[in-house]
């Protein structure tokens, strides 16, 4: 039992491929057309094609991945994130197969999956929730003046079946709300072919600060501390940190405790992230979602509490992970983690697909940790997501580690794409970045100091999916 | 009557035609939805007028500067 499929590609199938290797296992990695290449498929032991370039059509088909899965005589299947990760239809099939997987129980991935469910469990459980109301059918809005008072001002008016920032009106005061219902019905019916809404307080300065938790699916469950997150556009996050800046410390604790029983009361196995919308004014904190697998900015939390993640959910899977005390996870220092996306500040953020002719990366030391799968000469292709690389640092205090993450960040010499490196730098050295001033609204609030006087080039929307 | 070339400035894939051959435009609508790097990305008509030719079909994949359309302004 010690053959490991690494259901991903890039800079996670790479790392999880890390550990494997710690641990003695060996591995299996499967490729798409367009990744035949890839840094990854150098990496493991053994490597299989899975499909096409589109990830539709390779990495996203479950019965591809699982045939390799079976047909290479592996006995684990790791996910990593994105893709099949949350995929529980893919989850049984593995276990159905006789294979195990490494992540949470497939029930665990549909409770948290279900966003209605996931709040009424994480209620449930005496995690804090935003207020919101219950759903409006179309030309059903008799109660909701009340519902509106109940929730509070500012709320937002959201359509059931939108998401990503799509399908959201903010209402201010109470004589607005029945109008923005009505036409928010009316849009959602056009647009999604449904029309019910909902009803949810609105945070006018928010930060982002999730919460990185490992149970043992025997009911134990521990937390490692938190992550701050703030730093996005368009739902993308760019920076991120641990511990959260300027958090207080009583709300700290409330929130890690609350995450870590949320876990206990799910029976949940495996490494998951609860995430948190903080007031930013008031550090009220409010349960967002939980996501059932390894996060992308996992090794913020690595650095400060000195473990293995990913060695951690493959030691639990093999049933060999020795029980891991609350008491004995200790949080040192401060780390930052920068993603290298391969886009243009310049115009918009335009994606850069291309060839990286040079791509020179700090080297790693005790304090500086990179995570990527790519080499030089490696094309960066228009099929998958633009990070080509992240950047972890530790240090002593939270000045420091933007210092050490500044001066790593001088060294990258990237040609042949575009990146974000200078967008990077002028975050960390905003005024309100060092006074730990952040929220959600930063980047865009910036935006100007941000990409220095270079005025975006182009009208066009993108929009993330 | 000018004719305007409508160029793509990005790699990537045709995702959605929204618009065919003849069809009046006007300022701003979205021509073709290009897919590159799991991002959408609208191309929008630069100026009122007629769609007098289209270069591209969905799934094709462009290059920075292709020219996807011609008005005629």
């Amino acid at each position: 039992m010690n053959k490991v499929l690494i259901a991903n590609r890039g800079e996670i199938a790479c790392r999880i491929i890390k550990s494997c290797k710690k641990l003695g296992l060996s591995t299996v990695a499967v490729y798409s057309e367009a990744d035949a290449k890839g840094l990854h498929v150098k990496m493991a032991d053994e490597a299989y094609p899975v499909g096409p370039a589109s990830a539709k059509e390779s990495y996203l088909v479950a019965d591809n991945v699982l045939k390799v899965a079976l047909e290479s005589g592996a006995h684990f299947v790791h996910p990593g994130y994105g893709f099949l990760s949350e995929s529980s239809r893919f989850a049984r099939a593995v276990e159905e197969a006789g294979l195990t997987w490494v992540g949470p129980s497939p029930q665990s991935i549909d409770d948290m999956g279900d966003k209605e469910r996931a709040r009424e469990i994480a209620k449930a459980a005496g995690v804090p929730v935003l207020p919101g109301s219950p759903r409006f059918d179309v030309g059903e809005l008799d109660t909701i003046e009340q519902a509106g008072k109940a929730v509070g001002y500012p709320l937002l008016v959201k359509a059931s079946a939108g998401g990503g920032g799509i399908g959201m009106r903010l209402v201010e005061r109470p004589e607005q709300l029945l109008e923005i219902a009505r036409s928010t019905q009316s849009m959602a019916e056009k647009a999604f072919g449904d029309g019910t809404i909902f009803l949810e307080l609105f945070i006018p300065n928010a930060r982002h600060v999730e919460v990185q938790v490992f149970g043992f699916g025997n009911g134990e469950a521990i937390h490692l501390y938190e992550r701050d997150c703030s730093l996005q556009r368009r739902y993308q996050k760019v920076i991120e940190e641990s511990t959260a800046p300027g958090l207080p410390e009583v709300v700290r604790e409330k929130m890690v405790s609350v995450a870590a029983s949320l876990c206990q009361h799910q029976k949940y196995s495996g490494a998951g992230t609860v995430e948190f919308v903080v007031d930013a004014d008031t550090f009220d904190f409010f349960f967002l979602e939980m996501n059932t697998r390894i996060q992308v900015e996992h090794p913020v939390t690595e650095m400060c509490t000195g473990t293995d993640l990913v060695g951690m959910q493959i030691r639990l899977a093999q049933q060999e992970l020795p029980p891991i005390d609350q008491a004995s996870i200790v949080h040192q220092g401060h780390s930052i983690e920068c993603r290298i996306y391969a886009e243009n500040p310049a115009k918009n953020f335009m994606p850069s697909p291309g060839p990286l002719k040079r791509f020179k990366l700090p080297n790693e030391t005790h304090d500086i940790r990179i995570d990527c799968g790519f080499q030089e000469g490696d094309q960066v292709t228009f099929f998958y997501d633009p990070m080509i690389a992240k950047i972890i640092c530790h240090a002593e205090t939270r000045r420091q580690a933007i210092d050490r993450m500044l001066k790593a960040l001088h060294e990258v010499e990237i040609e042949g794409v575009k990146t974000n490196t200078q967008f990077l730098i002028a975050c960390l050295k905003h005024h309100d970045f060092v006074s730990d001033n952040v929220s959600t609204g930063f980047i865009e609030k910036h935006l100007p100091d941000l990409i220095g006087s270079a005025h975006p080039e182009t009208n066009n929307q993108l929009i993330f999916r | 009557m000018a004719m305007i070339d409508v160029k793509t400035e990005i790699t990537g894939n045709v995702w959605k035609v929204e618009i065919n051959e003849g069809d009046t435009v006007t300022e701003g609508q979205v021509l073709v939805i290009l897919e590159s790097m799991k991002m959408e990305i609208p191309i929008l008509s630069p100026e009122d007028g007629i769609i007098k030719e289209l270069r591209i079909k969905e799934g094709d994949v462009t290059a920075e500067g292709d020219v996807v359309a011609i008005v005629e302004a």
